[in-house]
């Protein structure tokens, strides 16, 4: 695998019918066995097992399953689901299809995020072939399994890429997210056992289809197998979406992207960790830093206390408001990050901040609150001596 | 509301509802549907949705207040967010964001007077790598610059009101 390119390099060689006409062949169990022996872990941040997640919905007694495709991209600086659905749709309808007849299930829905919404009409006619060929339908590839997939649209809600969210958002309510347990594997869409899984996830399914589990696993590290994409934007001079097996190095990647004179890069999004140049030696991986996919380059010339602000107040305006650490705790810190910027915070005070940053990733209810604080707490434990003493917002 | 226009949204919902269905799951797709024929979901078009429905109608609106694109104010026929994520921030999407509201005389959150534009901000749309970015509407603007702001509008005024340039291609093709 040439992976050091730019691009969609392993997932536009894999052909979509041949990772389904693979899995249709297989039982059940095998399909599922088949994931388990990839490795595969969860592409949208989180790092779950696919295998055990499919196991659990399969082994779920439900009247009626459902497989759910996580399209509401909104990690800040993440872009690569757009471009595997605007790309290769049909890995993604594979994937879905073969996790479709894992578990049991006949219905698909893509939860496609309303920034999205110019991608519908050609997802809607990919989708449209597909029935057409036989891929979709009562009788995929002519066997006794049906499966369909449609497509729904988010409204703009950033928390609805939380799972149990985005199941209330499909089922027509606030996206409020449920507390876990249950599982969506076991109460899910319409209170039946449901698998959600991103984007990238079931692109990988049709991969580990085509090519096999244990192609899939000799890529990466141990415990971070396959290939994965990464959306690089910010101060680098080749931005874009890019294909590394994980386990690659922070410095690594810089170099490829053209961003060696960071001085820090933000992985995983707003939700990530910021990590600085003194430890560009760290590898993107899951038993390291983890990310959905988010590699943000800050340039020497950054003010990390602007960068911090600006995730802040993504947060404020994308906390649903549902549980007090996460509503009142991230209004708080932005007010924190206000006092720092005008010179005005004791070190006892972010000493204090910080500590409501720990309660906030403890405390709240669901993923969104529990990983606001993340860049905050990172960039306060990096760069402390750019944030505290400013003078310019003084008033003498 | 003009009577014949709220008929017009009563037999719209109707019909949306018949198409969805007339479940509680259907509620996002039939108020997406609203707000894009309508620009805002109206406490009538609120109402009559929870009828068709069989729920409250505060359970419409805690629907409706949740989602940044669905909304009870009026936006205007071209909703521009121009997105203010870190990425497109450190593009230079402040002085987009300048000229924005210099060329159409309304700050962010507002409607300009002739119903034709609303600004808004977005979070994060997906276009780091190209920005700044805005959406209009669905759709999207790559690497704006304060420059290509105006031509943004006027493409928009080409095809909509009194400045519209009437594409008859359509109509001599099928002739």
């Amino acid at each position: 695998m040439s992976a050091n390119r730019k691009g969609l390099v392993t997932f536009s060689t894999i052909d979509p019918n041949a990772a389904l006409a693979a899995a249709v062949a297989k039982t059940r169990a095998e399909i599922i066995g088949e994931v388990t022996a990839s490795k595969l872990k969860g592409r949208g941040g989180a790092g779950f097992p696919t295998g055990v997640k499919w196991n659990l919905a399969a082994a779920a007694k439900g009247d009626a399953k459902y497989v759910i495709c996580n399209a509401d991209e909104g990690e800040p600086g993440t872009f690569k689901d757009r471009v595997i659905l605007a790309e290769v749709p049909d890995l993604v309808f594979a994937g879905m299809t073969i996790g479709g007849i894992a578990i049991g299930a006949v219905k698909g829905i893509i939860y496609l995020r309303g920034e999205y919404t110019y991608l519908r009409e050609q997802l809607e006619s990919a989708l449209a072939k597909r029935r057409a060929a036989g891929l979709l339908g009562p009788q995929v590839m002519d066997k006794a399994v049906a499966f369909d997939i449609e497509i729904r649209m988010g409204s703009g809600a950033y928390v609805c890429g939380e799972e149990t969210a985005l199941i209330e958002s499909l089922e027509g309510q606030r996206g409020e997210p449920r507390n876990r347990p249950p599982f969506p594997v076991d109460t899910g869409f319409m209170g039946q056992p449901t698998i959600v899984n991103n984007v990238e996830t079931f692109a990988c399914v049709a991969a580990i289809f085509a090519k096999g589990a244990a192609w899939f696993a000799s890529i990466g590290t141990e415990k971070s197998t396959g290939p994965k994409l990464f959306s690089v934007s910010g101060d680098c001079a080749r931005p874009g979406v890019y294909e590394f097996p994980l386990g690659i190095m922070v410095s690594e990647l810089l170099r490829e992207v053209g961003g060696e004179n960071a001085k820090a890069v933000q992985i995983g999004g707003a939700s990530g960790h910021c990590v600085p140049s003194s430890e560009f030696t760290r590898t993107l991986s899951y038993e390291d830093v983890s990310t959905g996919g988010s590699v943000m380059v800050f340039g020497p010339q950054r003010d990390m206390l602007a960068v911090a602000k600006n995730f802040m107040e993504f947060f404020v305006e994308e906390s649903c408001g549902q549980c007090t650490p996460c509503r009142e705790g991230n209004a708080k810190l932005l007010e924190g990050i206000e006092m720092l910027e005008e010179g005005r915070c004791s070190a006892a005070y972010l000493d204090e901040l910080t500590k409501l940053g720990e309660v906030m990733q403890l405390a709240s209810k669901c993923g969104l609150g529990q990983s606001s604080p993340n860049a905050f707490l990172s960039i306060v434990s990096h760069f402390q001596d750019e944030l505290m003493g400013r003078t310019h917002g003084l008033v003498r | 509301m003009l009577l014949t226009e709220q008929q017009r949204l009563k037999e719209d919902i109707g019909r949306l509802v018949e198409r969805y269905g007339a479940e509680r799951s259907s509620l996002i797709p039939v108020l997406q549907d609203v707000q894009a024929e309508y620009g805002q979901i109206s406490e009538y078009a609120m109402q009559e949705v929870a009828d068709h429905l069989g729920i409250h109608p505060v359970e419409v609106y805690s629907v409706v207040t949740f989602y940044a694109f669905l909304g009870e104010t009026y936006q205007g026929k071209f909703v521009i967010r121009l997105c203010r994520t870190i990425s497109c921030d450190m593009a230079g999407k402040e002085k987009v964001a300048r000229q924005l509201e210099n060329d159409l005389g309304i700050t962010f959150g507002q409607t300009t007077k002739d119903g034709k534009f609303s600004l808004e901000w977005a979070n994060c749309i997906g276009m780091c790598d190209q920005g700044p970015a805005l959406l209009v509407n669905d759709h999207v603007f790559t690497s704006v610059t304060s420059e290509k702001v105006h031509d943004i509008l006027q493409l928009c005024r080409k095809s909509f009101g009194p400045l519209a340039v009437h594409d008859n291609r359509h109509e001599e093709a099928r002739a």
